[in-house]
C-alpha cells in the first residue's frame, strides 16, 4: 500500500516536471514563430486580436463597471466616518491600477478567451486537423498557436487598462454622483497620489506578464491536450485553474517586489 | 492490372520500409518488418484495428520515428531529413486523414486552397482555377462555399481528398476512407481512389480494413498483425492464401489466430473465486 503511494507520487511528480520541461521548450518554439508572424503573416495575428482580444471587451467592461461601483460604495462609506471622503479618488485609484485592474482583468481573459483557445485548439488536435496541417509541410505551431499566443499577449494588457478606466468611472458614478462626494477633490487627489511610474508602469509589467503566462498555460494545454473528446474537457478546466492560480501566485510575488521595495 | 514484375530494381518503389521497429511507452507495435510499395499501383495495407495501420502512415510522413528501421519515401531517409527537407518531401505527399481533418474554420473553398496558398505565390485568379478544377474532380465544384460541418462524412473526405491533390503530390496515402460511410458513397469514393490514381499518375497507399472495397482496387495488399507482415500478394493470391493469419483475415472469421477473447484466466476461476489473502 505505502509502496503504491509512493509510487504513485513519484509518477505524478515525474510527469509534472515533464510537463514543465515542454511547455518551456513549447513557449519557445512558439516565440521563434513571432517576426515571421509579424512580418509575413500579420492578417493572422489582426483576427485573433478581434476574437482573443475585441471580443472579450464585453465581459470586462460590465465587470469594471461593478467593481468601480462598490469599490466606490464600499468605500465611500468608510471614509466618510474618517472625514476623509476626499481620499475616495486616489483609494479607488490605486486598488484598480495596482490590483485589481490587471488581476480581474487576467481571471476573466482566463475565463473567457482562455478557454475558448484551448478549446479550440484541443479540437484541431482531435480532430486531426493539426496533424492535417503538418502533412501539409504548414507548421501548425506558428500557423495556429503564435498568433493567438502574441494576440493575447497583446490584448491582455490593453484589457486591463480599460478594466482600470472603466472601473474608475464607476466608482465616480457612485461615489460622486450618486452620494454626493467632491468630483474636484476625487480627481485631483487621484491625479496627485497616483505615480506614473510606481503605479501605472507596474500595474502594466503585471498585466503583460499575466498576459504571457495565461495566454501560454491556455495555449500549451489545448496543443498538448489527449486528442480525445474527454481529453479536451480536461484541458480547459485545467487551462482556466492553472491560469487563475498562476496569475494570483504571480500577483502575490510581483506585488511584493514592486510595492514593497 | 500491373502486379509484381520484381525485378524492376530500385527507381520501380517509391517507399521502401525496412526492418521497422517502433513501440509506444511498453507496448511494441511494430517488430521489424519490410513493405515496398511500387510507383504507379495502389497499394494496401489491411490489420485489425490497433495493429499500428495510423502510425505506419504517419511514419512514412515522418511525423513518427522508427525506434530503428529505415523508412525511404522516393530515395529519401525520411529518419534522416532536416525539418525544411521533410517539409520539402511532404509538399508532395498528400495524405487523407480518417475524417477529413478539414479546417473547421475555413469554408470548402479555402481549405482546398490552403495549401496552394500556403506554399505557392500563384494570383488569386490561378487559385480559383486550380481549386474549382479540384473539386470539380472530386465532384463538388457546386459546394464550394459551404462549411465543414454542413458537408456528410462522404462529402468531407472528398474535399479533403481534392486538398490532397492540390499540390499535384506524388503519393496518397488514406487512411481508412470507408470506414463510416454508406454502401453507395463508399462507392463513390473507391471510384475516386481508383481514378485519380490511374488519371494523374499518381501512386497510393490505402489503410483498411474493408476486405471486399480494398481487393476491387488494389494491385498490391500487405497484411500486419501482431507488429508484423503475416501475408502479402495480389488480391487474387491473398485471397488463395490458405495460412491461418490471412485466411481469418480476408474472410472474416472471428476466431482464429487474433484470438476472440482478450486474455482472461479461465471462466470457471472468474466465476469461482478462490479466497485470497490480503497482501500488503
Ligand atoms: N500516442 C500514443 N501513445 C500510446 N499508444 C498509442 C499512441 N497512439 C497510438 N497508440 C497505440 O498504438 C496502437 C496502434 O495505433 P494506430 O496506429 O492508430 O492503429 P490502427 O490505425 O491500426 O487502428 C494502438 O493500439 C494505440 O492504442
Ligand atoms: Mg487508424
Amino acid at each position: 500500500m505505502l509502496r503504491q503511494q509512493v509510487q504513485g507520487l513519484g509518477r505524478w511528480f515525474i510527469n509534472t516536471v515533464q510537463r514543465l520541461g515542454r511547455g518551456n521548450l513549447f513557449f519557445l518554439r512558439v516565440i521563434r514563430g513571432f517576426p515571421a508572424l509579424i512580418f509575413r503573416q500579420p492578417g493572422l495575428l489582426i483576427s485573433q486580436l478581434h476574437i482573443v482580444g475585441v471580443l472579450s471587451l464585453l465581459i470586462i467592461v460590465v465587470s469594471s463597471v461593478n467593481v468601480g461601483m462598490v469599490l466606490g460604495l464600499q468605500m465611500y462609506n468608510t471614509l466618510v466616518d474618517f472625514g476623509a471622503e476626499s481620499s475616495l479618488g486616489p483609494a479607488v485609484g490605486l486598488s484598480l491600477v495596482r490590483e485589481l485592474g490587471p488581476v480581474m482583468a487576467a481571471l476573466l481573459f482566463a475565463g473567457r478567451a482562455g478557454s475558448a483557445l484551448t478549446a479550440e485548439i484541443g479540437l484541431m488536435k482531435a480532430t486531426e486537423q493539426l496533424d492535417g496541417m503538418e502533412m501539409m509541410a504548414v507548421d501548425p505551431v506558428r500557423r495556429i498557436v503564435a498568433p493567438r499566443l502574441l494576440a493575447g499577449i497583446i490584448s491582455l494588457p490593453l484589457l486591463a487598462a480599460i478594466f482600470s478606466a472603466v472601473g474608475i468611472f464607476g466608482a465616480y458614478f457612485v461615489g460622486v454622483g450618486m452620494l454626493g462626494g467632491d468630483a474636484g477633490a476625487f480627481w485631483s487627489q487621484m491625479q496627485a497620489k497616483i505615480d506614473w511610474h510606481d503605479d501605472i508602469i507596474n500595474g502594466i509589467i503585471k498585466s503583460v506578464v499575466f498576459g504571457i503566462v495565461v495566454t501560454w498555460i491556455a495555449v500549451f494545454e489545448g496543443y498538448d491536450a489527449v486528442p480525445t473528446a474527454e481529453g479536451v474537457s480536461r484541458a480547459t478546466t485545467r487551462a482556466v485553474v492553472n491560469g487563475s492560480l498562476a496569475i494570483l501566485a504571480l500577483d502575490f510575488l510581483l506585488t511584493a517586489i514592486m510595492f514593497n521595495g | 492490372m500491373t502486379s509484381l514484375t520484381t525485378q524492376q530494381g530500385e527507381k520501380d518503389r517509391l517507399v521502401e520500409i525496412r526492418k521497422l521497429v517502433f513501440g509506444y511507452a511498453e507496448r511494441k507495435i511494430f517488430s521489424g518488418f519490410d513493405i515496398d510499395i511500387r510507383r504507379g499501383q495502389v497499394t494496401a495495407i489491411m490489420g485489425p484495428s490497433g495493429t499500428g495501420k495510423t502510425t505506419l502512415l504517419r511514419m512514412i510522413g515522418g511525423q513518427l520515428a522508427p525506434q530503428s528501421g529505415q523508412v525511404i519515401v522516393d530515395g529519401l531517409d525520411v529518419v534522416k531529413l532536416s525539418r525544411k527537407e521533410l517539409y520539402k518531401l511532404r509538399r508532395r505527399i498528400g495524405m487523407l486523414f480518417q475524417n477529413g481533418a478539414l479546417f473547421t474554420g475555413l469554408n470548402v473553398y479555402d481549405n482546398v486552397a490552403f495549401p496552394l496558398r500556403e506554399h505557392t505565390q500563384l494570383p488569386e485568379t490561378m487559385i480559383r482555377d486550380i481549386v474549382l478544377i479540384k473539386l470539380e474532380a472530386v465532384g463538388l465544384r457546386g459546394g464550394h462555399a459551404l462549411m465543414p460541418n454542413e458537408l456528410s462524412g462522404g462529402m468531407a473526405r472528398r474535399v479533403a481528398l481534392a486538398r490532397a491533390i492540390a499540390l499535384d503530390p506524388m503519393v496518397i496515402m488514406y487512411d481508412e476512407p470507408f470506414t463510416g460511410l454508406d454502401p453507395i458513397t463508399v462507392g463513390v469514393v473507391m471510384q475516386l481512389i481508383r481514378k485519380l490514381n490511374d488519371a494523374l499518375g499518381l501512386t497510393s497507399i490505402i489503410i483498411s480494413h474493408d476486405v471486399q472495397e480494398i481487393c476491387a482496387i488494389s494491385d498490391y495488399l500487405y497484411l500486419l498483425s501482431n507488429g508484423r507482415v503475416v501475408g502479402q500478394g495480389t488480391p487474387a493470391e491473398m485471397q488463395a492464401n490458405e495460412s491461418p493469419a490471412v485466411y481469418q483475415f480476408m474472410h472474416g472469421q472471428p476466431d482464429g489466430p487474433v484470438p476472440f477473447h482478450y486474455p482472461a484466466p479461465a471462466l470457471v476461476d472468474d466465476l469461482l473465486p478462490k479466497p485470497t489473502v490480503a497482501k500488503c
